[in-house]
């Protein structure tokens, strides 16, 4: 028997990175939002590597921040470094990456929640969903809490029938011992959602003060204030710095010996693992020949002697753990405060979403985050706001919002999920864009900060800054095409200290600036506008000048995406009824229901010619439309 | 609903005393106009004809004499504005205005495109809908196969390698760009790259002069068959054109009124000559001696050299091998199913390295072998034309081009000192349009590239 917990618009089922945006996101959006999560005291938790950002991923934290999510703020607050990284590289790579203090973000994030209007924190494991005729209508807790709602979004991560294996030893768990979720993935199962059975792992925690760091190299923090937020500005700037050791033949070599105790090789392990974050017994079987691997020793926190072992991630048992660290340079004395394991999992083949994050099976049902095959807190952070966002739309009867490749690396991410799936835990890289150059964490607030607005999620004061911000851009950009600068001999001279060859006839200072060697600042000391303009104006300026030729190209191609992009494709499509298409693209049409042709053409398994055919089939549609009416 | 220009040969292949080149979009006016010496075409009266020239814009040399008719939009096939280039017959001429159309920005039609067009401006009626996208299903399957089965396997592979080393140096980028602090690969420098992107450029520049130099694919292979009387020539022609389906051409406007024969042999396409009056050859060492014929025949690229297995060898055989030493010779001892009269060893000496294939061709036997041995004589290189990859297809040819410009954008990128993942942009377009051309463009491979060159871990 169950007894009636109340209604709201949206349940969010998890407060995991995922779960935490997605809440926090729907009730911004103006959904009354209730948050079940199995333990208040681990929300936003991380249960691998602490740190947040990096190449992709850093952009989707300013993306998350330009829509109004919290990821950046938070981290921003809770860091214990933050770095710059590809400095050298061009704007469209670089990307920021933050050391996060591991209890304080949780901390950050609890009180960031609690004090969200429209949103109720509640701890309980949801055991199933209520579902009538294929569409949501509430939740049950074990606890017997039936609780109604429009809309529900499963955020559950890795805990879906979760195994944590080290050596031989195997137990049903969530991540770091928690309670795994058992009944519900069942549950899901039954109503249609098919899951696949994907693997990642987490290294050792060893205590900092048997870590001789003499014999590592150190490696801190930028010098200068960072910051992932558009809004932040306090920086911290009292810094932790992490530290450089590595593996050596020793270490491979006890590896090599006992392999056999491996549950990846012993056929223990059947999920699927990410290539991109191998385990340690992984790097030295496949890349045998290398003698050496890195090891990043990164403090988990301010407050806490347990630091994480990047790039020892591993399932051997315990004993082997112990004896491959006393190898490593540094760690010969290191205690392991809590072993590294392996984690298998369901989660849900993505191909069953729509773009909206939205179940196609179910109406109102949402999932989002790590359950959809992705890993990273970013990538399932993007999810978390974008789900929240729709979520709360369709209880609320709004505008849905999906974010298509050229605007975000948020909508990179969705499309790859929800058009092509994923067979391994999918990680956001930069070369999954065809667009990066547009994508950068530069123009992040340029690109969606309208977007945020618009739902509902940027305040009207931080809207009006922006609003300026781009004004400036657009006058400063105009100025500089209109500004001649003539060979005189101050233009020659900053010119010649540049580094370049001297001018010989009068060019436009937009033209000046395109030079490699050329800086805004130094255009600025030939020609300065009325105002001095703020250093992110400055940026946008000579990154938009700069490399305008690389921008009107990739604007060119992103017009011919958008043309497909813009023809949709009618719901109520019976692929069955065209004649001509191929049977691979029929069945792969059929599973992923694409809404455009566009989204169709990234389908693989779906030629050209299918896409011709679909295009006529669709215009004929029109056309009998027309002649109908 | 389309704004780019479309072109393409709309007349069967080598069948008919004209072919036509057609153009649909908003240039096809314009473009035309550029390439045509006669009436100015942009202020023709919409279905008018014009007689006048097709001036070929690398020689500013006559490609063609042609009639060109004028359709303006909406009362045309496709409801856009339409050109059609009416070309005389053979196979050269027709390329090669296709070629000069494509290079002032045309670009080629996709299978049915012409037909999708007409269907999508609403100039088909919906009942004709359905038969429209057989047409695309149809046509687009024959043409990958033609394009595949035309696609020779080292142009093939050389496009795969080529592919494979830009994919090399695209990985070694991105890990530079996704894992900024893996040590052990070397950052890849504007040097490196320039040195991967020039070596690209320099094999792409081959090929694309191969495909102005090595008409041979598009042109044919020019094959005179030689022989003393009853040997079995008109034999072997018929086996040849019967095994393999000839198509019959007229060239008019030559001085002299010429059969050429194309034969599809596995892929080498020959072209049955007589423009010298070397095919019919029974007596042409005798009529002109040897020094001269040997000039004639110098001018095939091909010789089937004919001999009778129930006669002995003759002087006249001799004088035969004799005018085609170091010429591309297959020799052929032909009637094997008469009592053997011609002395074997000495055939093999005079033939020295040139293949000796022995045929029955009136019951038959030895076509296989035959054609085997021209395959392998053209594909292996031991033609005049030396050890090169061909490219005869002119979509491959516009590939190559685009993949060419890519390549400069990329080398002018590093020349401005452009971020390498600026340069890269160009690098990238440059492998996806080679994927174009081997039918291959799928993204991920990047990726599982990046995963199997770099044992990565952040």
């Amino acid at each position: 028997m169950t007894y009636d917990a109340g209604h709201y618009d949206v349940i969010v089922i998890g407060a995991g990175h995922a779960g935490c945006e997605a809440a926090l996101a729907s009730a911004k959006r103006g959904a009354k939002t209730l948050m079940l999560t199995l333990n208040l005291d681990l929300v936003a938790f991380m249960p691998c590597n602490p740190s947040i950002g990096g190449p992709a991923k850093g952009v989707v934290v300013r993306e998350i921040d330009a829509l109004g999510g919290v990821m950046g703020k938070i981290i921003d607050k809770t860091h214990i470094q933050m770095r710059m990284l590809n400095t050298r590289k061009g704007p469209a790579v670089r990307a920021l990456r933050a050391q996060a203090d591991k209890p304080l973000y949780i901390q950050e994030m609890k009180e960031t929640l609690e004090n969200q209007e429209n949103l109720t924190l509640r701890q309980g494991m949801v055991q199933r969903l209520i579902v009538e005729d294929n569409e949501i209508k509430g939740v049950v807790t074990e606890t017997k809490a039936a609780y109604t709602a429009k809309t529900v979004i499963v955020t559950t991560g890795t805990f879906m029938r979760g195994k944590v294996i080290i050596g031989d030893l195997e137990y049903e768990s969530g991540p770091n011992n928690q309670r795994p979720t058992v009944a519900l993935s069942e549950h899901l199962e039954e109503l249609g959602i098919k899951m696949v059975r994907f693997k990642t792992g987490t290294p050792m925690r060893v205590n900092s003060h048997t870590i001789d760091y003499s014999k590592t190299e150190i490696q801190p923090g930028d010098e200068e204030p960072r910051a992932f937020s558009y809004e932040t500005t306090e920086f911290i700037m009292d810094q932790i710095p992490c530290w450089l050791t590595y593996t050596n033949e020793y270490t491979h070599q006890i590896i090599d010996e006992n392999l056999g105790l491996s549950p990846m090789y012993s056929g223990m392990i059947k999920g699927t693992g990410p290539r991109y974050c191998p385990s340690i017994e992984d790097k030295v079987v496949r890349f045998h020949d290398k003698p050496r691997h890195q090891i990043f020793l990164e403090p988990e926190g301010r407050n806490t002697e347990e630091v994480y072992v990047q790039g020892l991630s591993t399932s051997l048992p315990e004993f082997i753990q112990k004896k491959m660290i006393e190898t490593v340079p540094g760690l010969e004395k290191a205690e392991i405060m809590r072993a590294g394991y392996a984690i298998e999992y369901d989660s849900v083949v993505p191909t069953q979403l729509w773009p909206t994050l939205e179940t196609k099976n179910i109406k109102g049902l949402f999932t989002a985050g790590q359950i959809n095959g992705t890993s990273g807190y970013e990538e399932a952070a993007a999810q978390g706001i974008m789900s929240g966002i729709n979520a709360a739309s369709k209880a609320l009867d709004l505008e849905p919002l999906i974010l298509d490749r050229s605007q975000a690396y948020i909508g990179v991410l969705i499309d790859d999920l929800v058009t092509k799936g994923t067979n391994e835990p999918y990680r956001l890289l930069t070369s999954r864009a065809e667009f990066r150059l547009m994508l950068r964490h530069d123009n992040a607030d340029l690109r969606l900060t309208e977007i945020g607005y618009q739902m509902g999620m940027i305040t009207e004061e931080r809207y009006e800054k922006f609003q300026e911000k781009k004004q400036l851009i657009e006058e400063e950009r105009k100025r500089l095409d209109g500004v001649i600068l003539k060979p005189e001999e101050k233009v020659q001279h900053i010119v010649e200290q540049a580094g370049g060859t001297p001018l010989k006839e009068a060019v436009r200072a937009s033209d000046l600036l395109r030079r490699p060697e050329m800086k805004y600042d130094m255009i600025e000391t030939l020609t300065a506008p009325e105002v001095a303009l703020p250093e992110d104006v400055k940026e946008q300026v000579e990154i938009q000048t700069k490399y305008s030729g690389y921008i009107t190209k990739a604007l060119q191609q992103i017009e011919r995406m958008k043309k497909m992009d813009d023809k949709k494709i009618p719901d109520n499509i019976d692929y069955d009824a065209i004649n001509g298409l191929a049977t691979e693209a029929r069945e792969k049409l059929k599973e992923v229901r694409p809404l455009s042709v566009g989204q169709a053409s990234r389908i693989s398994g779906v030629n050209p010619s299918d896409v011709s055919i679909l295009l006529v089939y669709i215009e004929q549609g029109k056309i009998a439309r027309v002649s109908n009416e | 609903m389309e704004t780019d220009t479309i072109t393409a040969i709309s007349t069967p292949m080598g069948e008919g005393a004209i072919a036509i080149v057609r153009l649909s979009g908003p240039e096809a006016v314009s473009i035309s106009n550029e390439l045509f010496q006669g009436k100015d075409l942009s202020k023709a009266d919409s279905h008018t004809m014009h007689y006048g020239k097709i001036i070929d814009p690398e020689t500013n040399e006559v490609a063609e004499e042609v009639m060109v008719s004028i359709m303006r939009a909406p009362k045309t096939f496709t409801r856009e504005d339409v050109v059609e280039i009416n070309c005389h017959g053979g196979l050269v001429s027709v390329n090669r205005v296709l070629e000069i159309v494509l290079a002032k920005g045309a670009r080629l039609a996709e299978p049915g495109e012409f037909t999708k067009r007409a269907f999508l401006n609403g100039r088909i009626d919906l009942s004709q809908a359905e038969a429209v996208m057989d047409l695309i299903r149809a046509k687009t399957d024959r043409a990958m196969n033609v394009a595949l089965k035309q696609m020779d396997g080292r142009l093939s592979k050389l496009i795969q390698s080529l592919r494979q080393k830009l994919l090399e140096t695209l990985a070694h980028v991105e890990v530079n760009i996704d894992y900024p602090e893996y040590d052990d690969v070397e950052e890849m420098s504007h040097n490196m790259m320039e040195e991967k992107t020039k070596e690209v450029l320099e094999e792409v520049k081959k090929l694309l002069q191969t495909a102005q130099q090595g008409k041979i694919l598009r042109e044919g292979l020019a094959t005179a068959i030689i022989g003393r009387p009853n040997v079995g020539k008109s034999s072997l022609m018929n086996a040849l054109v019967h095994e393999n389906k000839a198509i019959v051409t007229e060239v008019p406007g030559t001085t002299r009124d010429v059969i050429e024969e194309y034969v599809n042999v596995r892929g080498v396409p020959l072209r049955l000559v007589d423009t010298a009056g070397i095919r019919e050859t029974e007596d042409i060492v005798e009529r002109i001696g040897v020094e001269k014929s040997r000039q004639v025949l110098k001018e095939a690229d091909l010789i089937l050299l004919v001999l009778n297995y129930g006669d002995e060898l003759t002087a006249e055989d001799e004088k035969l091998f004799e005018a085609v030493r170091d010429l591309d010779v297959i020799v052929i001892v032909n009637k094997t199913d008469l009592e053997p009269q011609l002395d074997m060893e000495r055939v093999q000496t005079l033939a020295d390295k040139h293949p000796v294939i022995t045929t029955a061709l009136l019951h038959e036997k030895g076509i296989d072998e035959l054609e085997q041995a021209i395959s392998q004589v053209f594909f292996e290189g031991e033609l005049d034309t030396g050890d090169m990859t061909y490219v005869s297809n002119v979509r491959h040819v516009q590939l190559l081009k685009q993949a060419k410009q890519a390549l400069e954008d990329a080398l002018n990128g590093m020349e401005m000192d452009m971020p390498i993942d600026m340069v890269q942009i160009d690098v990238t377009r440059t492998w996806e349009i080679l994927g174009e051309i081997v039918g291959d463009t799928v993204h991920e491979s990047l990726i599982d590239q990046l995963f199997s060159q770099f044992c990565l871990g952040k």
